[in-house]
Parts: C-alpha cells; sequence; structure tokens
C-alpha cells in the first residue's frame, strides 16, 4: 500500500465533505427562505444529488475497482440500470427498517421515505460505486476480514458511521427541549450526515495510521 | 456443587438486593409524622384571650358559630370545569358540546340570580389525588404524604384531630352516606351512617342510588347536625367510561337534580356545601398532580346572604385545606390541631350591611385564631421532629409575632384606620401561606444517609453479580463461603441487635435486614478479592462485550431523564431492535450467517472461520427481521402517559365490552379467540416437534385435554363479559355466576396442571425405554444399583447412548422417514418441554386478567421469544464438555423484551395507571375486607410479563441445545454437493443430538451455568433499580420527581421482586424437573437389572 492511494482517497473524502457543505449554502442562492430545519425536505433531496453526483463523478474519474472485462454499452447500460434498482431497493428496505424501528406508519412517508433516500445515499450509492451491484461483494465487504483494498476499508467506515449516526439521532427525540431539530426524522438525517462527513474524515487518518497493520491480500 | 446450594445462594444475593431496596425506601419515601395532639374549646390555641364577648356564648366555642348546620355534598372526581358556569353569549363554541360541560345548571343559576348566597370557587387540590389522601385531608386539613397513597386500599382510622372529631366530640349529630372509605377512616363516629361499597369502579349508580334513597327523608327528619353525602358516580364514570362519555352528562344532569333538591330543602341556618375531592385525567383517572386532576370544583350557598360583594368573573382559587378551618370556625369549632390551610376570609365578613370596620375586624379575628393554631401546630410539630426547616421557621415566628401584636395593637384601639386592618390581614395571611409552603416544602424531605446506604448496597450487590457471574463457571469459584457469610451476616445482625436492645433503642427491621446484608456480604467480597486478585487482572471483571456495554449504559442513562423514563415504551423497542440488529451483523461479521463459499474472495491460507456455520443467512436474517415485526406490532399496543398529549394511547387496550359497534365487537372477539387459538396450538405443535406430545404422562394429557379446556372458559367469560350488558334479563343471574365461575375455574385448572407438572416434570414415553432390555448392557463397569451421585452421574449418559443405539437399529430396520429416535427427541427436550408447559400454563391465567385484545400481545410474546431464542442460539457455540455460558446479549435481550412486554400489555409505571379491574375477574361483586387478594390480582396484572420473562430465563441456556437437532437434520434432507455428502455418514456418527443431555452430561457445569445464568439476569435487572435509585436520589427535588422518578422507583422495585422470585421459581422448576430425570434414570437402571 503506497502513501499515494492514501493521499488520493483523502481527497475524495475531501471532494464528499465540500460537497455536503455545498449542499447547504448553494440553494440558498436560488431559493428564497431555505434552510436547513425549515425547508427540511428540499435540502435532503439537494444533499441527496449533490452527494450521489460526486461519487458518480469521483467513480468515473478514480476508478478504484478493477476494469471489468466486458465493457460493451449495453452492458454498461444494464449495470446503470441495475444499480438504479439496487438504491430504490435499498430505499424501500431502510424505509421498512425504519417503521420496524417505531417511525410512524402512515403519518410522514415522505418524510421517512426522504430519510431513507438520504441514508442510501451515503451508503448504498457509496457501495454501488465501488462494488457495482453485487451483493456478494458487499456481504464481504461488510465481514471480518472481507476488505481488499483502502478504498473497501473506507467504504466500511463511512457505511458504519452513517447507521450509527443516524442511529445516534434518534436519541434526542423523546427529550422535552422542543427544538425544531428534534422532529422526525430531522435528528436522524442530520445524525446520518455527521456520522458520514465523521466518516469520510476519519476513515483516512485511520487508514494511515494503521497502514502499517494493514495488509490486503489481493494489493 | 448441590443443586440446592444454587437456589440458596441465588436466594441469598436477591436477599442482598431486597436489603438495598428497602434500607434506600425507608430512606425516600418518608412518612409526615402524625401527630395526635387535639384542638379543645377550653384551650385557646395562643397565649392571647380570646376574641371578645364570644366566651360563655352557648354554642360557641373560639368563635360564635355562623351556622348551626352544614350539609357537605362530597362528589368525587368533580374536576373544577365539571362545575364552571358555561357563558351562553358564545353559543358557537365547540366546547360546549362536551358531555361534562355545563350540566351542573343549578349551580349556575343560583350564582346568576342570588350571587351573594352561593359562590364557586376552583379548589387547589395537593397531591396524590387518590380519595383517601383528600378524604384526610378535608377532614385534617394537613398533607397527606406520597407513601399514604400506595395504600388506598388499606385504608386506616385518622388518629390526627378532624372535623369529624370535633364535631363528635361537641356533641353534634354527623350523619354520614355514600363512600365506605369513611368508615374505615372515621370508625363509629357517625350518628347515622348508610356506607356502600366503593371499590367496584365499574358500578355506576350503587353508591349514588343508595344515597338518594336516604338523602330527602334524613333531611327531612331534622335528626342531623351534619349531613355528608359522599357521591361516587362521577369518579366511576370517570374510571370506566373517561368524561368524554354521554354516561357523564347523565351522571352530572343527576348529581345537578341532588343540588337542586337540597337547595329547595335548605334552612336559614344551613350551609350547603358541595365539594370535589379532586380532579380527573382526560382519561378518567386520578392520583398524580397533573393540572386535570388537582383543580376540583368547591360551592358554597346559604339561604340567606353570604358574601357580601358578588363574585369575581373568574373564580378564586383556594387551597382545598382551607375549607377546614373555615368550616370549624362557622360551625363554632376550634380548629383541628393539624390544620395548615388558611380561613376564607369572604365567610367571616358579615352580610352585605355590616360596616366595612367590623366586617374586617372579624376577617381578622378568624385569621388571627387560624394563625395562632398553625403557629402552635409548627411549634409542636418541629419540638417532634427536625423535619421543617429552622431557618424558615424562625422567620415565619416572627413574622407570626409581628403580626400578632399588630393585632393586638389595633384591638386596643378599636378606632384604627381600616388600612392598618388590612395591613394585619395581609400579614397574617402571609404567615399561614408561608407555613403552608414551607409544610409543602418539608414533608418531601429524605433521610439522606438512607438513601446513600441503600444505593451503595444496590450497587455492591450488583458489583458482587458481576463478579460471581464471572466466576461462577471457573473451577476456583468459592462457593460454599456463601454459606459462611450468611453465618457472619447473622451473627452481625445479632450484635448489632442486642447492643440497640441494651441501648434501648428500637429495632427497625430495615436496618437490621440492611446489617445482615452487609455482614454477609463483606467476608464474601473479601475473600473474592484475596482469591481473585492473586490470580487474574482486574480487567477480566468486566466481561460484558462492548456493544452490550454500550446498550446497557444507553438503558441505564435513560433512567436518569424524565423524558427518557416517560418515553420507555417507545426507547425499549428501540434498543431491542438495535441488539436484535446487532445479534445479526455480528453473526454476519463473524462469518456465521454466511456458508463461506459466498465469502470466498481470492484469499490466501486458511482464514476461514473455524467454527463451521450452523445456520443458513436467510435464516437469521428472518429471524431479526421477524423479531423486529413482532416489537413493532407489540408497539402498537401503547398506552400514552399523561405527559404527552399529543400522543393517542391504543384503543385496543380497553376490554371489548367499551366497545359500541356490534359487528367490530365480534370481530375482534373472533382475533382474540383466534389469539388464544393459535397460542394453545404454537404450543402443542412446539411440544409435538420434539415429541414430548406422544408421552403418557399427566402433564402432557393435562396439556392435552386441560388446555383446550382452559382457552374454552377464556373464551366463555370474554363472551360473557364483552357482552354482560347485552343479556337479557332473564339470564342475567346465569351470566353473573357464570362470570364468577369461570375465571376461578380457568385458574384453578392453571394451578392443577402446574401441580401435575411438579409432580412428574418428565415428560418422556418410558415404555419404548422399558422395551429394550433385550439387548446386552453396557453398563459393564457397575454391576450393583447406583449408590452415588457420581455413579448416577456416570451410568445415565451410557444408557442414554445405549437407548439411543437400539433405536437407530430399530429405526434402520423399519427404513422410516420419521424423526431420529423418538426417546431422543423427548429425553433431549425434557427440560425445555417442563418449562414450556410451565409458562403456558402460567400464561393463561395471567391472560385472564387482562382486556380480551391483549390476548394478540401475549400470542406476539411468545413468538417473539421463540424468535429471539432460536436467534440467539444460532450465536451460541454448543461447548460439549462444558463450561456453558450464557451471553449477555442473551441476558440483555430478555430483560430488554420484559420490560417492552410490560408496556405492550396496557402498563405504565405510575399509579393511574394500575389496571384496577383485574381485581374484580373471578370476584365480580369485589372482595369485601380481604385486602391481599385483590392486590395479588392486581399485581399479577401489572408485573405479568415481568413473571413470565422471569420463570422463562432458564430457557436462554436450554435452547441451543434444543436447536443442536436441526444441524444433523437439515443436512440429511439436503445433500449440498458430493463433498458433504461423503463427509456426513461420519458426522452424523460424531454428532449425536443429545440435546440437553448434554447439560446432565455435565452436572456440575450445568449447575454452575443456572447459577451464572441467575446472577447474570439479577445483574440486569439489579443495574436497572440501582439507576432508578440513584435518579430518585439525584434528583429528588427535581420537579418530576413525584411525578415519574419515584413511581417509577416504585414499579421497577416491586418489579425486580416480582422477577427475582420468578426467576428462582424457574429454576427451581429446571431442578425438579433435573432430579426426576435423575430418579427416572435410577429406575430405569433397576429395571435392567433385573
Ligand atoms: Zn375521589
Ligand atoms: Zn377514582
Amino acid at each position: 500500500m503506497k502513501d499515494n492511494d492514501i493521499k488520493r482517497l483523502l481527497y475524495a473524502h475531501l471532494l464528499c465533505i465540500f460537497s455536503v457543505i455545498l449542499s447547504t449554502f448553494i440553494p440558498s442562492l436560488f431559493l428564497e427562505r431555505f434552510s436547513i430545519l425549515e425547508t427540511h425536505l428540499t435540502w435532503l433531496c439537494i444533499c441527496s444529488v449533490f452527494v450521489t453526483a460526486v461519487n458518480l463523478v469521483l467513480y468515473l474519474v478514480v476508478k478504484p475497482n478493477a476494469p471489468s472485462k466486458r465493457s460493451s454499452l449495453s452492458h454498461k447500460v444494464a449495470r446503470f440500470l441495475k444499480c438504479c434498482i439496487y438504491f430504490l431497493m435499498s430505499c424501500f428496505c431502510f424505509h421498512v427498517i425504519f417503521v420496524l424501528y417505531g417511525a410512524p406508519l402512515i403519518e410522514l412517508v415522505l418524510e421517512t421515505f426522504l430519510f431513507a433516500v438520504i441514508l442510501s445515499t451515503f451508503t448504498t450509492v457509496p457501495c454501488l460505486c465501488l462494488l457495482g451491484p453485487n451483493i456478494k461483494a458487499w456481504l464481504r465487504v461488510f465481514s471480518r476480514n472481507g476488505v481488499a483494498s483502502i478504498w473497501e476499508n473506507s467504504l466500511q467506515i463511512t457505511t458504519i458511521s452513517s447507521f450509527i449516526g443516524s442511529w445516534l439521532g434518534a436519541f434526542p427525540i423523546p427529550l422535552d427541549w422542543e427544538r425544531p431539530w428534534q422532529v422526525w426524522p430531522i435528528s436522524c438525517t442530520l445524525g446520518a450526515t455527521f456520522g458520514y462527513v465523521a466518516g469520510l474524515a476519519v476513515s483516512p487518518l485511520w487508514i494511515y495510521w494503521n497502514r502499517k497493520r494493514l495488509t490486503y491480500k489481493n494489493n | 456443587m448441590q443443586k440446592v446450594s444454587v437456589l440458596l445462594f441465588l436466594a441469598w444475593v436477591c436477599f442482598l438486593f431486597y436489603a438495598g431496596i428497602s434500607l434506600f425506601t425507608s430512606g425516600f419515601l418518608l412518612t409526615r409524622l402524625e401527630l395526635t395532639n387535639h384542638s379543645s374549646c377550653q384551650e385557646p390555641p395562643g397565649p392571647e384571650p380570646l376574641p371578645l364577648g364570644h366566651r360563655g356564648e352557648p354554642g360557641a366555642c373560639w368563635m360564635a358559630s355562623r351556622f348551626s348546620r352544614v350539609v357537605l355534598v362530597l362528589i368525587d372526581a368533580l374536576r373544577f370545569d365539571f362545575a364552571q358556569p358555561q357563558s351562553s353569549h358564545m353559543p358557537g363554541e365547540p366546547s360546549a358540546s362536551l358531555p361534562f360541560l355545563g350540566k351542573l345548571s343549578s349551580l349556575q343559576r343560583i350564582l346568576e340570580i342570588q350571587p351573594h348566597r352561593g359562590r364557586l370557587y376552583r379548589s387547589q387540590v395537593d397531591p396524590p389525588t387518590t380519595t383517601m389522601q383528600r378524604l384526610k385531608a378535608l377532614t385534617t386539613g394537613s398533607l397527606p404524604t406520597f407513601i399514604d397513597a400506595g395504600s388506598n386500599f388499606a385504608s386506616h382510622a385518622i388518629v390526627e384531630d378532624n372535623l369529624i372529631k370535633q364535631l363528635t366530640g361537641a356533641g353534634r349529630r354527623v350523619v354520614f352516606m355514600g363512600d365506605d372509605t369513611w368508615k374505615d377512616l372515621f370508625p363509629g363516629a357517625f350518628s347515622q351512617a348508610f356506607f356502600f361499597p366503593s371499590f367496584n369502579v365499574r358500578d355506576l349508580h350503587t353508591v349514588d342510588n343508595g344515597i338518594l334513597e336516604h338523602l330527602y327523608p334524613t333531611m327531612d327528619s331534622g335528626e342531623w347536625d351534619v349531613l355528608i353525602a359522599h357521591f361516587l358516580g362521577v369518579d366511576h364514570c370517570g374510571h370506566k367510561h373517561g368524561p368524554h362519555h354521554p354516561e357523564m352528562a347523565k351522571k352530572l344532569s343527576q348529581m345537578d337534580q341532588v343540588i337542586q333538591g337540597l337547595v329547595e330543602r335548605l334552612e336559614n341556618d344551613t350551609l350547603l356545601v358541595v365539594a370535589g375531592d379532586h380532579g380527573m385525567t382526560m382519561n378518567g383517572d386520578h392520583g398524580g398532580d397533573s393540572e386535570l386532576e388537582v383543580s376540583a370544583a368547591l360551592f358554597l350557598y346559604s339561604p340567606t346572604a353570604l358574601f357580601p360583594s358578588v363574585p369575581p368573573e373568574e373564580p378564586e382559587v383556594v387551597p382545598q385545606v382551607s375549607l377546614v378551618p373555615t368550616l370549624a370556625l362557622l360551625l363554632g369549632l376550634p380548629i383541628p390541631f393539624g390544620n395548615i390551610g388558611e380561613v376564607m376570609t369572604e365567610l367571616f365578613s358579615g352580610n352585605k350591611d355590616s360596616q366595612p370596620h367590623t366586617s374586617a375586624m372579624a376577617q381578622a379575628s378568624a385569621l388571627h385564631l387560624n394563625a395562632q393554631q398553625v403557629s402552635r401546630f409548627l411549634h409542636t410539630y418541629s419540638a417532634a421532629t427536625q423535619d421543617l426547616q429552622v431557618k424558615e421557621l424562625q422567620r415565619l415566628q416572627s413574622l407570626f409575632s409581628k403580626a400578632s401584636a399588630d393585632y393586638q395593637r389595633l384591638l386596643q384601639s378599636p378606632q384604627g384606620a381600616e388600612a392598618a386592618l388590612q395591613a394585619v390581614i395581609a400579614e397574617l395571611q402571609q404567615f399561614l401561606r408561608g407555613a403552608r409552603a414551607m409544610c409543602i416544602e418539608s414533608w418531601a424531605q429524605f433521610s439522606l444517609v438512607r438513601m446513600a446506604g441503600g444505593a451503595t448496597l444496590l450497587a455492591a450487590a450488583c458489583f458482587f453479580c458481576l463478579l460471581a457471574s464471572q466466576w461462577a463457571t471457573s473451577q476456583g469459584f468459592p462457593f460454599h463461603s456463601h454459606r459462611l457469610s450468611v453465618a457472619w451476616g447473622l451473627a452481625g445482625t445479632i450484635i448489632y441487635a442486642g447492643l440497640l436492645a441494651t441501648a434501648g433503642l428500637k429495632l427497625d427491621p430495615v436496618v437490621l435486614g440492611a446489617v445482615a446484608a452487609v455482614g454477609s456480604l463483606l467476608p464474601f467480597l473479601w475473600k473474592a478479592w484475596a482469591g481473585w486478585g492473586a490470580r487474574r487482572p482486574l480487567a477480566a471483571l468486566l466481561p460484558i462485550p462492548g456493544p452490550v456495554l454500550l446498550l446497557l449504559l444507553i438503558r441505564w442513562a435513560a433512567f436518569f431523564s424524565d423524558s427518557f423514563v416517560i418515553a420507555e415504551a417507545r426507547a425499549t423497542p428501540f434498543l431491542l431492535g438495535s441488539l436484535i440488529l446487532l445479534l445479526v451483523a455480528q453473526l454476519h461479521w463473524e462469518g456465521q450467517l454466511l456458508p463461506p463459499k459466498l465469502l470466498a474472495i481470492p484469499r490466501l491460507g486458511p482464514s476461514t472461520p473455524a467454527v463451521p456455520p450452523r445456520h443458513n443467512g436467510m435464516h437469521a436474517l428472518g429471524l431479526g427481521v421477524g423479531l423486529l415485526l413482532c416489537t413493532r406490532l407489540a408497539g402498537l399496543f401503547h398506552r400514552c402517559p399523561e405527559e404527552t398529549p399529543a400522543c393517542r394511547s391504543s384503543p385496543w387496550l380497553s376490554p371489548l365490552a367499551t366497545m359500541v359497534g356490534g359487528r367490530a365487537k365480534n370481530l375482534w372477539y373472533g382475533a382474540c379467540v383466534g389469539a388464544l387459538v393459535a397460542l394453545l396450538a404454537s404450543v402443542r405443535l412446539w411440544l409435538r416437534r420434539y415429541g414430548n406430545l406422544k408421552s403418557p404422562e399427566p402433564p402432557v394429557l393435562f396439556v392435552r385435554w386441560g388446555l383446550p379446556l382452559m382457552a374454552l372458559g377464556i373464551a366463555a367469560y370474554w363472551a360473557l363479559a364483552s357482552g354482560a350488558d347485552e343479556a337479557p334479563p332473564r339470564l342475567r343471574a346465569l351470566v353473573a355466576g357464570a362470570s364468577v365461575v369461570l375465571p376461578r375455574a380457568v385458574a384453578g385448572l392453571a394451578a392443577s396442571g402446574l401441580m401435575l407438572l411438579l409432580w412428574r416434570p418428565v415428560t418422556v414415553l418410558v415404555k419404548a425405554g422399558m422395551g429394550a432390555p433385550r439387548t446386552r448392557t453396557v453398563l459393564t463397569p457397575f454391576l450393583g444399583p447406583p449408590t452415588s451421585q457420581a455413579d448416577l452421574d456416570y451410568v445415565a449418559p451410557q444408557i442414554y447412548r445405549h437407548m439411543q443405539e437400539v433405536f437407530r437399529g430399530q429405526l434402520e430396520r423399519n427404513n422410516s422417514q420419521g424423526p431420529l429416535t423418538v426417546a431422543a427427541y423427548q429425553l433431549g427436550s425434557v427440560y425445555s418441554a417442563a418449562m414450556v408447559t410451565a409458562l403456558t400454563l402460567l400464561a393463561f391465567p395471567l391472560l385472564l386478567l387482562h382486556a380480551e385484545r391483549v390476548s394478540l400481545v401475549f400470542l406476539l410474546l411468545f413468538l417473539q421469544s421463540f424468535l429471539l431464542l432460536h436467534l440467539l442460539a444460532a450465536g451460541i457455540p454448543i461447548t460439549t464438555p462444558g463450561p456453558f455460558t450464557v451471553p449477555w446479549q442473551a441476558v440483555s435481550a430478555w430483560a430488554l423484551m420484559a420490560t417492552q412486554t410490560f408496556y405492550s400489555t396496557g402498563h405504565q409505571p405510575v399509579f393511574p395507571a394500575i389496571h384496577w379491574h383485574a381485581a374484580f375477574i373471578g370476584f365480580p361483586e369485589g372482595h369485601g375486607s380481604s385486602i391481599w387478594l385483590p392486590a395479588f390480582l392486581v399485581g399479577a396484572n401489572t408485573f405479568a410479563s415481568h413473571l413470565l420473562f422471569a420463570v422463562g430465563c432458564p430457557l436462554l441456556l436450554l435452547w441451543p441445545f434444543l436447536c443442536e437437532s436441526h444441524g444433523p437434520q437439515k443436512r440429511r434432507q439436503t445433500p449440498r454437493n458430493e463433498a458433504e455428502t461423503r463427509v456426513r455418514p461420519e458426522e452424523e456418527e460424531e454428532e449425536e443430538p443429545l440435546m440437553e443431555m448434554r447439560l446432565r452430561n455435565a452436572p456440575h457445569h450445568f449447575s454452575a451455568a443456572l447459577l451464572q445464568l441467575g446472577l447474570k439476569y439479577l445483574f440486569v435487572l439489579g443495574v436497572q433499580i440501582l439507576a432508578c435509585a440513584l435518579a430518585a436520589f439525584i434528583l429528588r427535588r427535581h420537579l418530576m420527581v413525584w411525578k415519574v422518578f419515584a413511581p417509577k422507583f416504585i414499579f421497577e422495585a416491586v418489579g425486580f421482586i416480582v422477577s427475582s422470585v420468578g426467576l428462582l421459581l424457574g429454576i427451581a422448576l429446571v431442578m425438579r424437573v433435573d432430579g426426576a430425570v435423575s430418579s427416572w434414570f435410577k429406575q430405569l437402571v433397576l429395571a435392567q437389572q433385573r
């Protein structure tokens, strides 16, 4: 493993963090009365789009995974469609899980679904970019000793930290502080975002510090 | 180690916790000191002489009486807005349509037409708003404290000075009719009394109709001086239907007619008081301190002019206890000794013709008497105990002496300015209010030493549990030294008691218990320390895996936030869901979820997981999702806490009888019976699956025939209970009889089933085992019958193996496709079968105590624990020779699920939410004077989930062994590839489905594992009670302490006691089965010898 790789990873992650930050500032130039808390759903959509776009660009530029053998156009289209279906599936899965965790079933469906979308953006989209629509690879990455590169390692860290962030985001909801961000699902989406950003920031550093210890079998 | 000593050890640990809990409770829930001093006519309340001209007058005492007679109409739970006049100029207001508004129109008429004769007050009630506490306050003028709230059904005679005592002392005839709580409070005080049962809250009319039968005749007879009528219909209507029900309108209209009738009959010397003892919440309950509960109505009326001025727009707020000194002085009685109320001055200002100066003078003299009495009380009280704050007391005393001096000065110069008089009145009122505030503040004083001691003891017990659970499975556990410790503790206690006795001090059982606990714990800890510190690092003391520790910590911290305690019903399923997903994720992370070929990446070296995956990936994932689904579905049955007005309680928690629609009711009834049948069928299916249903033993016969009978009984009872009001009159008696007999029959059946289970717990087909003596025996090493336990331990597994071989031989001959060996399955699940049978037998009567639709929750409960056990079993490796351990995540998940079920069965840890109606199931007429039986029924209803999960706790240990039978079977059914098929025969030779017999094969490890399991469960529960105690300790001045933290602590403490007893019972059951299995083997050996 080279330091060069880690540097590339760091730059890529900085770009992702930057996209999240941009998504909070750019829309206020075009939209009136835009704020994260009051027009939360709009921000969710914009943030999701920004992060997805940056991930796609990074995927096209960096090409972290090995080039696939078949590269015909129809294959690419099929792969893209498959990715879209996977993304939608993950959104629905997350929605169901949120409801199982106690989110309201009938009220606030749109809010819950957009939370699922943003969480999918933070977790499924990087997976799709890095690993492709390949469940087996996903399962492999998220198991002990399953990672095969620093990209996968950082993917593991950011995904888990996004999950933990949104999980922690649920804790302030019952408190009686009566703040606007305690309303479902704002604290959870914010938690997911903070978790994602923290994961992005921490993972290159963590990999850098542990670079002696980390040995990837196929590198 | 001996089985019995495991139980004794656990019981001793439980005792440590109990000692801590009771020590803490005795410091936290203090009672107010009740003084027995009495006021008397002859003795003025202060050094100054009584007001001029009032001595020697006939019928006069401290003051001349204004009224010779009083009619006190107490309408239970008459909330202020029930009596509030409805302004007619706002017809479009939607609230006017509420059934409880504007129904007392006679009050409104009086207030409009005769404003000088009547007045409505909003009386400010002190919590706890339970009827008995309120009656005490309304007669003594004091502040009953929280601890009395629990003894609402264990009424005691009032020992303090009170109005009734003063009345009877003065020779007045007091006639009472209504709520029989008064009988206990004032035994033998009434010249004539008509008591009616108050306990049955579903009966709206008995008390009220009984009163109405006697009220007017008594009034017309004239043989009374004070007439008290305590109506209960409004309160019971609130409990049964809530205030928003049309029935409430009817009830209030009836009360209105009563008031109307009384007003027409009143004579000029009579005062009419209409009062509510407390309010009610939106749901019709009371007991807490929410605004709706503490605002009651108070209405005063007299046919002669009573008030000099017209009433204010918004009725004045007066403390409820103010009625006591006011009534006492108006009737010419001394104010009760312990009163801290303040006289309502308007009533002493004479009629509207009197001079301003004279009326102010009269007010001042009444207030001065009142202040003297309160001052005397404070003096006496502070001399008796150190409860009151000294500084505040001194301030109040100086305030009083100044006001008193001013008053005396004004008396000397009667022509003094009116302004000075008003200033004196204000000073006296300030003193009285300050005194009342100080009393409210002080009677929530805690004994910090006891609280700290109790919390420390609890913490030590928790630490001890952790230590011992870690240590229990290792060899060096100083198991028998606990007897020595107990001896030490006893010795310490005796010495302490002796010391106290020689010093002539009073023995306090709480302190004695704590001394015994400390005395027995310290030697053990010391011994443990000596034994442990030498050999192992202290880091091993923290054996809980990180994520589980985090979850436990979060749960622990949640007890310190009132928001989280209130939201626990939602937070617990969240944590449970997190734990479940964590378990699934962990299984995946460890590579146990998926076959390794899926994970096979181009990797070198033997990096595949050491333990081969036992379970299919989809299997564990499905279990996890199913668990989450069950948790969420159970969460649909929630009851909202009072504090969250936006939340809507689930309508499914109310009994079917409250439903109006016939069709929906029938559908629900069908669903409930369906849940019952499903529960029954699944238990039978489970037993059949493991072959235990084939045994001819009596418990199995009971499961086959008795359980359906119980289900039938419950279904019939539900049918009667839900449609009791619709029964034709001819069948009423039959229905009433059946609703008495059916629940008792179900409970009796369950009890007899449990007895049968205890008598013959081994549900094994013995015939098959006995039919095998023709084969030559493998028991060569032992020729005689087994004499010692060790022999038996050695012999039994051999017999077992031998039997299996015999059956294998039969099976091969028959070439059948059935389960591997019948007897093996039976014996392999013998412990679990007994546990599951016992749990089912327990669950049915508990189910009966709940509302019908909670049966769905019980079904979910069984399903959920089944899924959880399977999921946990997927993660627990079987270590064949022992030691067996139950991981922490299993125990925490189990405890979390118990809490979650507590909430989803419609409970909340607050007193108004207790399901009192459970006391009437099987006893529709009430219990008479018995207290224990209703308390038992209500307790069983409240802590049903604690009990079930605690009794079922040993299943956590047993289940992984039970799941062992899956492995070989599955593999045979679906041979995947050639390699596996080739390996299979050898594996089968290796892997006998010994199942739970593995536990028997290592009896020492089995006992140790049971001990460890018990200690772990006690630790998880003990940490909760410790958190509750610490929260109550630290936040004792918090706004929510009496509303949230104290009730939570009490519920958690009682829940701990129920759980620990249940745990002991569950472990005892396992041991009983174990003993029975031993004797079964013994018989078998003897049979083989023959
Ligand atoms: Zn009451
Ligand atoms: Zn009541």
